[in-house]
């Protein structure tokens, strides 16, 4: 590109990277994002994406509203969190600077696409005066680079149009990035044939564009240095890089294969939990069956229907949708057959935040209901995790013929980190049986099917689906009597049955896991989470044990029932703290559960934790050191 | 069908006590369901009746089938899912006007168009018994209930004109004062594969008693009911003095004295193009006024669940059989050492 001779840049050895992303909607950000994290992910790193996307979807160009982010982190080391403050930010346009600034570390690399700000696109963007030279980006280290003239003349002799050019300056960025990390080049410019085959003119511009931005790095004289991550001491074994919506889906479909039934997924389109319909509409040489309904109560009402006929049900929605499906639990509930529903939180109430992470569902979950209507919590804590939460939510759900609330929030769906592949035949058997003979008999000696005999371990009543014969018989919404599920009005088996309904999902907690402390089991304090606040919290307790805290914490992946130790776990410590993406939800119920004084740590202004707010929160409690 | 064994109304009914107010016009369809049953060749534990609220919702218990009372208007949507995930089962739907029209209706329509294999038989009896007396969606304009004491100001849906809007494959009406003809429709409705939609025009002896009776009474039938009947000119009156003509874009009763049996018009139910049976469909202006009854659409439609089914053997036959191992790998992978 030009004719100086490669310069020898010194090559420092980094620890870890937080690089930021961002760009308007149409700079292809998460793209540039996902393919800088898959080189990272294939070269060794341990990583953890956090993409964050416009609230509206066709946001005028170039303005605030508009602007989409994509956050990685790569490391030597494991690590549970995308990062606390991106070390680097890469600004397409000055929307982006302007909306994403405040998230970088002091100190931290800018690097824009200079061309855009023009005096238009700082107008959008609300800027008074250019940022690159009116001094206020003093404090960070400032790197304006010309990425879509480079970018135009490097595709020109291609034949590529100018306005064509434009679309391939992410990938500029990128090449620039690559190089500046010294990630593989090979994977990405195999990846832009893959996905681009038969359409040679993009392939080879997009190529073009991205040598031309590693080239750039190298040899314009811009930059001090240049960096490497060595590869993370992981565990051995195969990974993948999976988010949590994938997972979830994934989970879905090996659910079905681990009970040996059916799939089927009712569901209507919701941000964030989509994705989890579209991977499940894929598999369907797995005999999975996915129907898009008319609206969330139909989506839920057929998969009750499915489940009636003996298919393992899900639906799939956020918040607003699990209002609307409250009807059609609570007919679960009482006719005591299997589904999962998975609610992927996203900020509220109503429209609320659609792209914003929020936990706020639990109480909803728990109490969201007319009457009592209790049902099994499950919730995964990473992105990976989300296929063992589907597993378990499964397993939970046919084993005591009941539905169960899985909560995984906008954070995990979206954002991804590498999984160490399980062996599949390890994975558990949850095939449960259907009844296929007469499990009663009448005053004459008849052998008769009562629908409502329970298992005396379980309570678990017997599933009996259409097509076998003898065993007709009728379920509905109205009170039934206990055995033979008859309507029955009387007023003591109805409180019979609200127990019975209780102490069934009560006794799930025969059935799972102890709560396991980490940490210091005698540290004063101890931290509770549950859902996608383990990253932070994993990181905030490993930093305050670099700095000489003695702390304990303890992870939720039941929360209804909670484990059985879960009361004398909390009592062991004189102090307890629940950081939580709501109001303080799982903290009123352990208050109210095990009256004890735990302290909420909340947050919820649409953005994970991140661990130095957590780390704060637990300096706080203990003093400073 | 094979190996079904031969049953009687007995084998089709269940030992609970049947509640609905005594004379009751579900009874005499309850009836008719029962006797129809054994004649159908199919087995009691392959037919599911799924249901939602209201009086005509109490069916399933009656009916020694599989079945399922369920919740307010959501029954056409349950029984979508059933049949999705078990295209081998036979399954009727039953509801009434308000469980139909009002809070389901957003599923009716749905089930409609998507022509799933269910039977949605709807109760018509143009009011709320089970809440006691209030208008439904049906009601006429005017109608004075006990949430209406200055007459109702909606306007009713025609339900025939709805499913067929809906592009429903199969549309007809019955009534709950001719078993024979209730019968000859539903077994009609039982053979078609995909949705159909049945309104049975029933009394409500005890909140809007006689509301059809100018329609279904022995006495009116001559003079107010139009027996659809395929193939034949449509026709009606004791002596079949009446007929029906298509003028100026409108079904129009005509004396046959005046046209000639040739102008009228002939009954196609098989006929693609719904435009006919919506004009038929407008015929009624209920519930005073001659009303067809019988078969108005019966078409051959692709079916839902078969589509689905379909969709998973070509998966299979272009994929294999689902492999989990390959699925978790299918996004790429690397190997740590
Ligand atoms: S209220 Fe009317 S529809 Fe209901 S059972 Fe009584 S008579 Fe029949």
């Amino acid at each position: 590109m030009t004719d100086t001779a490669p310069r020898e840049l010194p090559l420092q050895e980094l620890s870890e990277v937080v690089i930021r992303f961002a760009g308007d909607s149409g700079d292809g950000m998460q793209l540039t994002g996902e393919r800088f994290t898959s080189v990272s992910a294939v070269f060794g790193n341990d990583l953890s994406t956090l993409p964050e996307f416009p609230a509206e979807i066709r946001a005028p160009q170039g303005t605030l509203a508009g602007v989409s982010a994509f956050q990685v982190r790569i490391s030597d080391f494991a690590i549970s969190t995308p990062g606390d403050a991106p070390t680097v930010l890469v600004c397409m346009n000055p929307a982006a600077l302007k909306a994403q600034l405040h998230h970088l570390a002091q100190g931290g690399a800018v690097i824009v696409n200079s061309d855009a700000f023009t005096e238009r696109n700082l107008d959008k963007a609300g800027y008074k005066s250019n940022p690159l030279d009116d001094g206020s980006l003093v404090g960070y280290r400032l790197y304006p680079v010309p990425m879509a003239e480079l970018t135009k003349t490097a595709t020109a002799e291609l034949g590529v149009k100018p306005r064509d050019a434009e679309r391939s300056k992410n990938f500029f960025a990128l090449g620039l990035i690559s190089w500046m990390y010294s990630r593989p080049t090979e994977p990405t410019l195999q990846w832009v044939k893959d996905k681009f085959a038969g359409r040679e003119l993009i392939v080879a511009s997009n190529i073009a564009a991205f040598n031309a931005g590693y080239n750039f790095g190298e040899t314009a004289e811009v930059f001090e240095a240049h960096y490497e991550i060595k590869p993370a001491q992981l565990p051995s074994g195969e990974y993948t890089n999976v988010n949590g919506n994938t997972a979830l889906a994934w989970g879905c479909v090996a659910a079905g294969q681990l009970a040996n039934l059916p799939v089927f997924l009712g569901s209507y389109p919701i941000t964030p939990a989509t994705d989890i319909l579209h991977e499940m509409s894929k598999h369907k040489n797995f005999g999975v069956r996915t129907l898009q309904a008319e609206d969330e109560i139909a989506a839920c009402g057929a998969a009750l229907g499915a489940a009636y006929g003996g298919a393992l049900a899900f639906t799939t929605t956020s918040g607003p949708g699990v209002a609307l499906k409250g009807e059609t639990i609570g007919l679960a509930i009482s006719l005591e057959l299997p589904m999962v529903i998975i609610d992927v939180q996203r900020g509220g109430p109503s429209t609320g935040l659609p792209t914003k992470p929020e936990a706020a569902d639990l109480l909803m979950a728990m109490f969201g209901r007319h009457s009592e209507s209790p049902m099994p919590i499950v919730a995964p804590q990473s992105p990976a995790d989300c296929f063992d939460a589907a597993i378990e939510a499964s397993r939970i759900a046919l084993k005591y013929r009941t539905p169960v609330m899985l909560l995984s929030d906008g954070y995990l769906a979206n954002s991804s980190e590498p999984w160490l592949l399980p062996d599949v035949a390890t994975l558990p058997d949850i095939s449960v049986d259907f009844a296929t003979e007469y499990n009663g008999t009448n005053e004459d000696g008849e052998g008769i099917f009562l629908p409502y005999l329970r298992d005396p371990e379980t309570l678990a009543r017997p599933w009996a689906v259409p097509g076998t014969p003898n065993l007709m018989h009728r379920v509905g919404g109205i009170e039934k009597e206990d055995r033979t599920g008859n309507i029955s009005y009387d007023p003591a088996n109805h409180e019979k049955m609200i127990d019975l309904r209780a102490a069934k999902v009560a006794g799930v907690a025969n059935d799972i896991p102890a709560l396991v402390v980490h940490g210091d089991p005698d540290a004063e304090l101890l931290v509770l989470g549950w859902g996608s606040t383990w990253g932070a919290i994993d990181a905030a307790i490993n930093r305050a044990t670099d700095n000489g805290y003695s702390v304990a914490y303890a992870h939720l992946r039941h929360l209804n029932p909670f484990p059985k130790n879960t009361g004398e776990v909390l009592a062991n410590f004189r102090k307890v703290l629940i950081p939580e993406m709501n109001s303080g939800q799982l903290a009123l119920l352990v208050r109210a559960k095990f009256l004890i004084d735990a302290k909420s740590l909340s947050k919820i202004n649409g953005v994970p934790f991140t661990s130095g707010e957590i780390l704060d929160a637990i300096t706080d409690e203990l003093g400073q050191k | 069908m094979t190996n079904v064994p031969t049953t009687t109304k007995k084998d089709w009914s269940t030992d609970q006590e049947v509640r609905w107010c005594p004379g009751c016009g579900d009874y005499s369809i309850l009836t008719a369901v029962q006797m129809m049953m054994p004649d159908l060749g199919v087995t009691r534990e392959n037919t599911v009746f799924v249901s939602g609220i209201g009086c005509a919702a109490r069916f399933p218990y009656y009916m020694n089938t599989y079945g399922m009372h369920s919740i307010h208007g959501r029954s056409p949507a349950i029984a979508t899912g059933l049949a999705t995930a078990r295209p081998d089962l036979d399954i009727w739907v039953v509801g009434g006007d308000g469980d139909m029209l009002s809070i389901g209706g957003n599923h009716l329509i749905h089930a409609l168009r998507r022509n799933v294999n269910i039977k949605i038989l709807m109760f018509n009896n143009m009011i709320y018994g089970l809440t006691k007396g209030q208008y439904s969606p049906t009601s006429e304009v005017g109608k004075i209930t006990k949430s209406s004491p200055f007459g109702s100001v909606d306007a009713p849906f025609n339900p025939i004109s709805l499913a067929l809007g809906a592009g429903a494959s199969f549309v007809a009406r019955t009534h709950d004062m001719d078993r024979k003809h209730m019968t000859k429709v539903l077994r009609q409705a039982h053979e078609h594969d995909g949705s159909v939609f049945v309104e049975i025009l029933q009394n409500c002896n005890v909140f809007n008693d006689g509301a059809w009776d100018k329609i279904t009474k022995r006495a009116n039938r001559d003079a107010n009911l139009i027996d659809l009947s395929h193939g034949d000119p449509i026709q009606f009156g004791a002596d079949n003095e009446f007929g029906v003509v298509v003028e100026n874009a409108e079904a129009k009763v005509v004396n046959v004295a005046d046209v000639g049996v040739d102008a009228l018009l002939v009954h196609d139910e098989h006929r693609e193009e719904p435009g006919l049976a919506f004009l038929l469909s407008r015929l009624s202006n209920r519930p005073v006024s001659p009303t067809p009854v019988g078969v108005f659409r019966s078409v051959n439609q692709p079916e839902y669940s078969a589509g689905v089914a379909r969709q998973l053997v070509d998966a299979q036959a272009q994929n294999g059989p689902g492999d989990l191992a390959a699925m978790l790998r299918s996004a790429g992978t690397w190997t740590v050492d």
